[in-house]
């Protein structure tokens, strides 16, 4: 059960902002050991934690209109912690963690049975077919804090949770119970050149994140902001992870609606 | 007991059904998943000691600060480095996989010498023993001129360490690898008289009309640009971008305006036009700071009406007009140019025709406008005293025809070398350095560049990794790479303040190589007389920390040293042509041949369509090859498996039978490749589109053997205003195979 102080992590991705450069993935893959193989243009096959998408307004020339949205696990909260991949998955190996709202995963758990794969509306989980294994002295750049996994089991991006845990640490080691907003913030939101992630406590109302989507309780708690939506909202996910555009085709194709329904609301 | 058909039955389920209610399968698939997760070969990752140390990156001309993340004496990861001026915090992709340059398989980890083809390991002393034999017999022979050098930069103690050694020993050639930063400098030479770099404050402005610049994709300082951009839209600026093909900046920006490729120069002189006829110039800039204005003002009033524009550029008048109309009614608006990444240096013309814009809005040197960044001067070392032999080998003429008759403005012109070499008999290059360069890759018309330097006789890469120009090079002494070495970043491009970075060995050598710098001392001392007393130094460090004096300590405790309060010349002063002000023509312009939009090369009836490229952020295309997180990142419509896919309009899919995943053949009059087809409806039709940074022949497994490579496709331009290459594309035939 959620705790009168337990934290909600969530992101907040300015797609106006976001250029499609591609940092948040390279970042991801440096913090987070991700494998690499000679060959990784079959993206079902690439495990990229972060991965960018490329949209578009589907208009011919010259209308035609373009959009990068950076896709990282959106942490869904579901209904109490019912995220689709925590219910299904047989071996308690990913968990929802009501202290800080992330979707944990737990790789010496997974048996890499896949069902969390299949239930994921965001493909944010990849399987490891194959060894991971780096060119001879590569493996020298690995990353201590982040276990490497093997062939054989499901991962998905953490929201970095191990510079959360640093960063608790580090707080404790000098008495304070409490971390700042900039001490944890994932590899993705650091690296990010034009600025267009932030991240921190949706809960906290004193974070960037927290005023950016402030939630509305006259409108079911969504975002007061009339650019922000979130991916797949009508499955009730209940992700973590908001977007902001200030273009209405953009906002459209964040959900699957019928070509019948009238403008959409800012969901 | 007899077993019929009801006994078999209930057990089997009987037994299926307690099998399961048993902790059996629940243990065994526990068991099974922790017994395949203990393979040796899967990596633990060491634990140690965290430290953090500040460095500046020189993948790129960016100058971004970083901070390299340790973990005992390993390197673990590059990160921004926060409140450095130009990156704040911000890393590029090529800067974030810096780790895997730094320790992958491409490395050139000892001194190589060709024999008979192949690759020997030889020592540093019989390395540099070798080099000095050929240099002093080039010498004795009277023939120091015959040296050249090929370098990423001609700026910071290191190029200039190799220039010294050029100069002292008798040669001119020095070149640097060409860039929209020769256009740059020229321009601002021919109409402000300064030689400068240009800066360009993005951040401030507020409407920034780009002509094809890849803004969002490496363009100048990549990072900067891109922070710039943001706080640009924060501010409720506006970005336009001119292009055939919609980017990603042209897809970021407010607005996207297709134009035929090569004409962006004909749209310039066309806003000016409007501009100058409904009177929305900068009056006071214009009437007291500027000459030559009428001239100008003929020229565009008379040649370039906007229907006249627009017939060359295929953008309509409407938007013509209000194009310039809003440009110059913006407060602060600035127009830019230089293709994608800016690799091209481009028709000198057409950055005047771009740069006088500024001039009419009056932004020069302003907040929110260009800048003349003064060139860094802090290297000062002492005169060199030269012999005869080094008197007379700089009375030659460069190779490259730079600063000749026919090329009076240019500093550098590699892209002629090429051709030079190719149309003499013997080479007139005997011995060539190519450092922080790879031109056997990045110039244009591979196939003619391979042929020329097959034709020198000795080339001596000084590469860190395996890349192209080392394969075929006869001799590479590596270089350390930068995460090992000492090494000052004089700029960072289109920055508009002064700034430079030091790099840092963060980590002792992993391999047998060693600094450039002292190698060139080293190679300078044996060759003895004036050449050795030219480099009073013990070692490239000591170099260094004396060259940089009092911002030596700042520069290692911040990793940069910024002029922060430095604001471009005033208008009353910045100017140093013959009249003292702006010069939108003058005599040196009146002299050079006038705008005409080049054509791509090859005749239309065999290749009706036109080949552009286009720059990515994902794919390095510079002197270094992109390392396997890029590759990886790179987007499954750009390359699948071994293939690329080129970009086509619809319409043009259509009239030549293509279909969108499938192969086709590319024909180019310098070359053909067979390639996917992707249909797109952003690009114009009549035009196919390929990647920059793929087809590599080397750099490994993981990136050689990639896509087609776009410099094997096309050739060179000659712009006649400069000598630079302003190849923009190349004529095209795309075929069903």
């Amino acid at each position: 059960m959620e705790k009168e102080n337990s934290k909600k992590f969530g992101m907040v991705i300015d797609l106006d902002k976001c250029t499609g450069c591609g940092s948040c993935m390279v970042a991801c893959m440096a913090e987070n050991n991700i494998p690499f193989r000679e060959d990784e243009t079959d993206k079902l096959l690439s495990v990229s934690w972060m991965h960018v998408y490329r949209l578009t307004n589907v208009k011919p020339f010259p209308d035609t209109e373009e959009c990068y949205l950076p896709r990282p696990c959106q942490h869904c909260e579901g209904h109490h912690g019912h995220s689709p991949c925590v219910s299904v998955c047989p071996a308690t190996a990913t968990d929802y963690d009501m202290d800080t709202g992330i979707v944990s995963q737990i790789y010496t758990r997974c048996f890499g049975c896949r069902y969390c794969m299949a239930a994921c509306p965001y493909h944010v989980r990849q399987f490891n077919w194959w060894d991971p294994l780096w060119p001879d002295g590569m493996e020298k750049s690995l990353n201590p804090n982040v276990s490497v996994r093997m062939r054989g089991v499901v991962e998905k991006c953490s929201f970095c949770i191990h510079r959360y845990q640093l960063a608790k640490d580090q707080a404790y080691m000098e008495g304070r119970r409490e971390i700042e907003e900039d001490e944890y913030q994932t590899a993705c939101t650091q690296a990010c050149p034009a600025g267009a992630i932030t991240f921190g406590d949706l809960n906290n109302p004193k974070h960037a994140v927290y005023q950016m989507v402030k939630p509305d309780k006259k409108n079911g708690g969504k975002p007061k902001n009339p650019k922000a939506f979130r991916l797949l909202e009508r499955l009730g996910t209940n992700a973590k992870v908001y977007y902001l555009s200030s273009r209405e085709w953009v906002r459209r194709a964040g959900d699957n609606y019928l070509k019948t329904e009238g403008q959409a609301k800012h969901a | 007991m007899k077993i019929d058909r009801r006994s078999f039955l209930s057990f089997v389920i009987g037994g299926a059904a307690g099998t399961a209610l048993s902790p059996l399968p629940w243990k065994l698939t526990d068991d099974i998943a922790i017994w395949s997760q203990n393979w040796p070969w899967t990596p633990v990752p060491q634990k140690g000691e965290v430290s953090y140390l500040n460095s500046t990156c020189t993948l790129c001309p960016g100058g971004c600060g970083i901070l390299v993340r340790k973990v005992g004496e390993r390197v673990v990861k590059l990160e921004g480095m926060e409140g450095h001026p130009v990156n704040d915090g911000g890393l590029c992709t090529l800067g974030l996989a810096g780790t895997q340059l730094l320790y992958g398989p491409t490395r050139v980890k000892t001194p190589l010498k060709k024999v008979n083809g192949a690759w020997r390991k030889i020592s540093w002393n019989a390395a540099i023993a070798e080099i000095v034999e050929k240099l002093s017999d080039l010498r004795s022979k009277g023939l120091p001129h015959t040296v050249a050098c090929i370098s990423g930069s001609d700026r910071g103690t290191v190029p200039e360490l190799f220039n010294r050694f050029l100069t002292v020993y008798g040669s001119p050639n020095f070149m640097r690898t060409s860039s929209i930063q020769d256009s740059y400098e020229l321009t601002l030479f021919l109409t402000q008289g300064v030689r400068a770099m240009a800066g360009f404050d993005v951040a401030n402005a507020d409407f920034i009309l780009s002509f094809g610049s890849g803004l969002i994709e490496g363009w100048e300082s990549p990072v900067y640009m891109f922070r710039a951009k943001s706080t640009l839209r924060e501010n409720g600026g506006r970005m336009d971008q001119i292009e055939p093909r919609l980017s990603k900046t042209a897809a970021k920006s407010d607005k996207w305006i297709a134009i035929s490729p090569g004409t962006e120069g004909a749209l310039a002189l066309g806003l000016a036009h409007v501009i100058i006829k409904e009177k929305l110039y900068n009056k006071k800039f214009v009437d007291t700071y500027t000459s030559g204005f009428e001239a100008h003002k003929k020229l565009v009033i008379d040649g370039y009406p906007p229907d006249i524009v627009s017939k060359i550029t295929g953008v309509d008048t409407a938007t013509i007009t209000a194009l310039a109309k809003d440009f110059a009614r913006a407060r602060k608006p600035l127009a830019i140019c230089g293709r994608g990444k800016g690799y091209i240096p481009g028709s000198l013309q057409e950055f005047l025709a771009i740069h006088t814009l500024n001039a009419l809005v009056g932004n020069i040197n302003q907040t929110g406008g260009i800048w003349a960044v003064p060139e860094p001067d802090y290297i000062s070392w002492p005169e060199v005293e030269m012999d005869k032999i080094a008197s007379n080998g700089l009375q030659q003429e460069r190779v490259d025809g730079a600063g000749s008759k026919a090329y009076p403005y240019a500093r550098y012109l590699l892209g002629r070398l090429p051709e030079v070499i190719n149309s003499s008999q013997d080479s007139p290059i005997q011995v060539l350095f190519v450092t922080t360069a790879n031109p056997m890759y990045a110039m244009p018309d591979t196939q003619a560049v391979a042929k020329a330097f097959e034709k020198i006789p000795f080339v001596v890469s000084f590469s860190s990794f395996l890349d192209e120009t080392a394969v075929n090079a006869d001799l590479i002494l590596p270089n350390h790479v930068f995460l090992e070495r000492y090494e000052d970043v004089p700029a960072a491009h289109g920055f508009p303040k002064p700034i430079i970075g030091l790099a840092r060995p963060v980590i002792e050598p992993l391999f047998n190589t060693q600094h450039s710098g002292d190698v060139i001392i080293q190679i300078a001392n044996e060759l003895g007389g004036p050449i050795a007393d030219a480099f009073p130094w013990d070692s490239y460090d000591a170099c260094l920390e004396e060259t940089l004096a009092d911002k030596w300590d700042a520069l290692v405790e911040d990793g940069y040293w910024s002029d922060e309060v430095f604001s471009a010349a005033d208008w009353s002063t910045a100017f140093e042509t013959d009249s003292a002000k702006f010069e939108f023509t003058n005599e040196d312009i009146e002299s050079l041949p006038r705008y005409n939009p080049l054509k791509a090369k090859g005749d239309e009836a065999h290749y009706p369509l036109v080949l552009i490229p286009y720059d990515s952020m994902r794919l390095a295309s510079g002197h270094i090859g992109s390392p396997p997180f890029l590759i990886k990142s790179v987007e499954d419509y750009i390359l699948t498996a071994n293939d690329v896919l080129v970009e086509v309009n619809p319409a043009t899919a259509n009239e030549y039978g293509l279909k969108d995943g499938k192969y086709a053949f590319l024909r180019t009059p310098k070359g053909n490749a067979r390639v996917k087809v992707r249909v797109f409806d952003g690009i114009m039709p009549g035009l196919v589109a390929i990647p920059r940074g793929l087809g590599h022949t080397a750099f490994g497994r993981f990136l050689a053997g990639k896509g087609v490579h776009y410099n094997a496709l096309i050739g060179p331009v000659e712009d006649p205003a400069s000598g630079h290459d302003a190849a923009w594309g190349i004529r095209a035939k795309l075929s069903k195979t």
